[in-house]
Formats: structure tokens, C-alpha cells, sequence
């Protein structure tokens, strides 16, 4: 059967990864490139790229970072950020990309998840969401966009649903509360989203120590992980090396890659 | 040498040219049959649907350049997940007529059963030795669909997801991964290269 993933997400501005809290006050990290090799060769299982202000700016994705990044890592590499047509999408594949992830261009425009899927296979084309706890919707939760700035009333599940008929391959879910707070990920909310949908899930937001990835794999249907700041956020009092973390997760009767 | 990676509309030519070239040889992406002309090795790599890949192949004109390539001048050939798939006589994803070079089939994962698509790391294990070398381990996946060969003969590989099925093929000249080599780590990587040194 498959392994549980690990995912290192990178936040790009400007060609370089960037570290935020809550969607917010980004931090410097490094280049791009340099520490996509450092991943890779450090065992984590895939790579997504997202041009995260590409959408506010309403400016399409910093292809050149996409060429760059591909050049250095043989691992699947989802891009997203600004992808608002399948020239976009199919830019974003022959740049080297695996998968295209689609987020506020999707809920202002959702039939783009199902061109998509059409044109490049559902496989292909992921629907990341930002999702925040607010309690005005069926589920409690709702879904934000453009950056987790602008709330949208719709419900987070109902979205997740949709988008999966629509032809979405599968879903990141981003917890706006957790996301930075080294907390742990929102275990209910990815409870919520594995009864909903049939396609694999990413959870992302909140990850502070390996037990939260224990937890997390062991109580929902949760197959894939973020682990952005475990790995790198210079304002963690330590980070955690992907082996180390492989290692923990095995130990405790998680099938992973090794 | 001319290895040659096919350029349809939907496919990942880009990542599967990374690879190669990481790995120290030269290729070239090739939208037009005319440039299979000589080619020592073909490839083709594999993002979309059945139905998609294979009007685009027709679209470009590929479809009796490769096969000429391929079963009369007995070409090395590398299918990649897609590409895989359309080797055989027919898919269950838009019931498409596909290549036919291999008797058999595609057919759904049962979606009662497994999430669909399968997405990420599956052990894979080499049910017999071929001329290009690959080590048995976790090779990363991205399907809905999977190929159910007529001949055991066909089969190279296996995995598991709700039951084993096939994760890659080789029928003389013709080698093909269900998986994705060119994303697969350094296993993968290995595997590529044992088929570019055929």
C-alpha cells in the first residue's frame, strides 16, 4: 500500500522561499532552488511551489523559479499560485511541474478544475483550499482566499465535495488557525474532510513536532503531510531532519518511504 | 545517440528531459514524427487522459511513425504511466481504442475499495530480470487506471493497492512503468539510465 508523504511547501516571493505565520509576515529562508536540492536529497517525498501574492497581484506564476526548481528535484512537484487558465496549467507542466494546484482562482472560476481534469487527467490537478474555523457555515468551517484575506461564506466541506465532482485529484487543505502555530494540524477539520471525499488528502498547517504527523496519520485519512516549518522555520527553537522524522513515524507503525 | 521524448499537448516532457539530462545524456522533445527519424531510444512520458493522448498522438501524426520505430525497427522504448497504458488494446477512461501493441487492457481502480487515484509511494517488486536493471523499492504513482495484460510474459512488475497490479512492463524492445521514473528518487533515476544504456 502507499506510504504517508511528507511534503516540503514552499512559499515563494520573488524567486525564494519565504516562511509565514498564519498566511502572514513572511520571513526570508533562501533561494528556491537551493533548498528544493537540499530537500530532495534530504528524502522528503514531494515538493509543492506556490507563488503565493501570483493571485493578489493578479500576475501569472514566476514560471522562471517553476524551470529552476524542476531542474533540481526528481520527485513530484505540484505548482500553484496565479494559474488561472489551462494555457497557464499546461505552462506550468511543461515548466517541469507534475501536478497544478488551484486555489482562489478555483472559487472564483471552478469550472477551471474541471478543464483541467479534462485536459491533463484528474490526477493532475489539485485543489488547495484555506480554510478558517468561523462558524458561519453547516460545517463551522469556511473557506477563504487570496492569501486567507478574503472570506468567502462558502462552506469548507461543501467546496471539498464540489470540487472533487468537479474532477479535482486531490485536496490540500490549509488550516488558517493552525497554520504556524506549531500546534499541531486540525485534526477535526481533516476528520471533516476524510468522510467527505474519496480523493487524497494533504494536510497542511500547524505541524511543530513529529508526534502532531503521528497523530495526525493515526486519527484521520489524512495521506499526505506539510511539514514546511518542522524543516526549516528559522523561528522554531529546532528543526527536524526528514530522516528523523521518517524514522519516528516507522518506528511508531507508520509505513513510510525509507 | 538520439534519444527522443514525445511532445504531445498534455504530457510532462519537461520533467522526463530534466531527468535525462541529469543523468548526463542528451535528448531532444520531439512534437513531430519526422524527428523520430534515426532516434536510438523513444519515450513517452505520461500526464492525461487516455482519450487526450490519444488524439493528440493522431492530432501530431505520431501513431504509424511510432509504431514503425517501435515494432519494425525494434527501437527501445520507454512508456511512462500514460504511456504505459496506451500500449495496450484498449482503456476504460472514455472506453478508448489505444495502441494495441500489447494484448489486454486498462481498467479503473475500484474506487469502493481505494481512493481514486492512487497518489504517492507504492513498493514495487520485479516479478522477473530484464535488460534494463531496476531495484525493487518505492516508486511514486500517480493513477486511476491500470493495465491488465492478456500475457503473464508482458509483465515486469507488481504492486499492491487493494490488490497487486501491474506496475511496469517489457515485451522485447518495449519497456513501460506505471509509475512515474523521472519523480521517483534515486530509484528511478536508476532505472532510467539502465534504459538509456541499452
Amino acid at each position: 500500500m502507499l506510504t504517508k508523504r511528507l511534503i516540503a511547501c514552499f512559499d515563494i516571493i520573488g524567486g525564494r522561499v519565504t516562511k509565514a505565520v498564519q498566511f502572514k509576515d513572511n520571513i526570508d529562508v533562501a533561494p528556491a532552488e537551493q533548498l528544493a536540492k537540499v530537500m530532495y536529497e534530504a528524502g522528503v517525498d514531494e515538493l509543492i511551489f506556490y507563488d503565493i501574492s501570483a493571485s493578489a497581484e493578479k500576475r501569472p506564476i514566476d514560471i522562471e523559479t517553476v524551470k529552476k526548481v524542476a531542474r533540481c528535484v526528481f520527485i513530484p512537484f505540484t505548482v500553484g499560485g496565479g494559474l488561472s487558465s489551462l494555457s497557464d496549467m499546461y505552462a506550468a507542466l511543461k515548466a517541469g511541474a507534475e501536478k497544478v494546484s488551484v486555489d482562489s482562482m478555483a472559487v472564483r472560476n471552478p469550472s477551471i478544475i474541471a478543464e483541467g481534469a479534462k485536459a491533463f487527467g484528474r490526477q493532475c490537478v489539485v485543489l488547495s483550499t484555506q480554510v478558517k474555523r468561523t462558524g458561519r457555515t453547516p460545517s463551522g468551517y469556511e473557506v477563504y482566499i487570496d492569501g486567507a484575506r478574503v472570506a468567502t461564506g462558502m462552506d469548507a466541506i461543501e467546496w471539498m465535495k464540489r470540487g472533487e465532482g468537479l474532477g479535482a485529484g486531490e485536496i490540500c487543505v490549509n488550516s488558517i488557525d493552525n497554520d504556524g502555530s506549531l500546534r499541531g494540524y486540525d485534526l477535526e477539520l481533516m476528520r471533516l474532510a476524510g468522510e467527505a471525499v474519496n480523493v487524497p488528502l494533504i494536510a497542511s498547517g500547524g505541524a511543530g513536532k513529529p508526534e502532531h504527523l503521528e497523530e495526525l496519520f493515526k486519527t484521520t485519512q489524512a495521506q499526505a503531510a506539510i511539514i514546511s516549518s518542522m524543516l526549516y522555520s528559522p523561528r522554531l527553537a529546532r528543526n527536524y531532519s526528514v530522516i528523523e522524522l521518517k524514522d519516528f513515524l516507522s518506528a511508531r507503525g507508520v509505513n513510510v518511504r525509507v | 545517440m538520439k534519444i527522443r521524448i514525445i511532445d504531445y499537448k498534455a504530457g510532462n516532457s519537461g520533467s522526463v528531459l530534466h531527468a535525462v539530462e541529469h543523468l548526463g545524456f542528451e535528448a531532444k522533445c520531439v512534437k513531430s514524427p519526422a524527428e523520430l527519424e534515426g532516434a536510438s531510444h523513444i519515450i513517452l512520458p505520461g500526464v492525461g487522459t487516455a482519450r487526450a493522448t490519444m488524439d493528440n498522438l493522431r492530432e501530431l501524426g505520431f501513431i504509424d511513425a511510432l509504431s514503425e520505430a517501435v515494432l519494425d525497427k525494434k527501437t527501445p522504448f520507454l512508456g511512462i504511466c500514460i504511456g504505459l497504458q496506451l500500449l495496450f488494446e484498449r482503456s476504460e477512461e472514455g472506453d478508448t481504442p489505444c495502441l494495441g501493441w500489447l494484448k489486454g487492457e486498462v481498467k479503473r481502480f475500484d474506487a469502493s475499495a481505494v481512493r481514486v487515484p492512487q497518489m504517492g509511494w507504492n513498493y514495487v517488486s520485479f516479478t522477473k530480470n530484464s535488460p534494463v536493471k531496476a531495484k525493487e523499492g518505492h516508486y511514486y504513482f500517480v493513477n486511476s487506471y491500470h493495465a491488465r495484460p492478456a500475457c503473464d510474459g508482458d509483465l515486469w512488475a507488481v504492486s499492491d493497492y487493494g490488490g497487486k497490479f501491474t506496475a511496469a512492463v517489457w515485451h522485447e524492445n518495449i519497456f513501460a512503468t506505471q509509475f512515474h521514473a523521472e519523480k521517483s528518487g534515486q530509484l528511478g533515476l536508476e532505472l532510467l539510465k539502465g534504459f538509456l544504456s541499452l
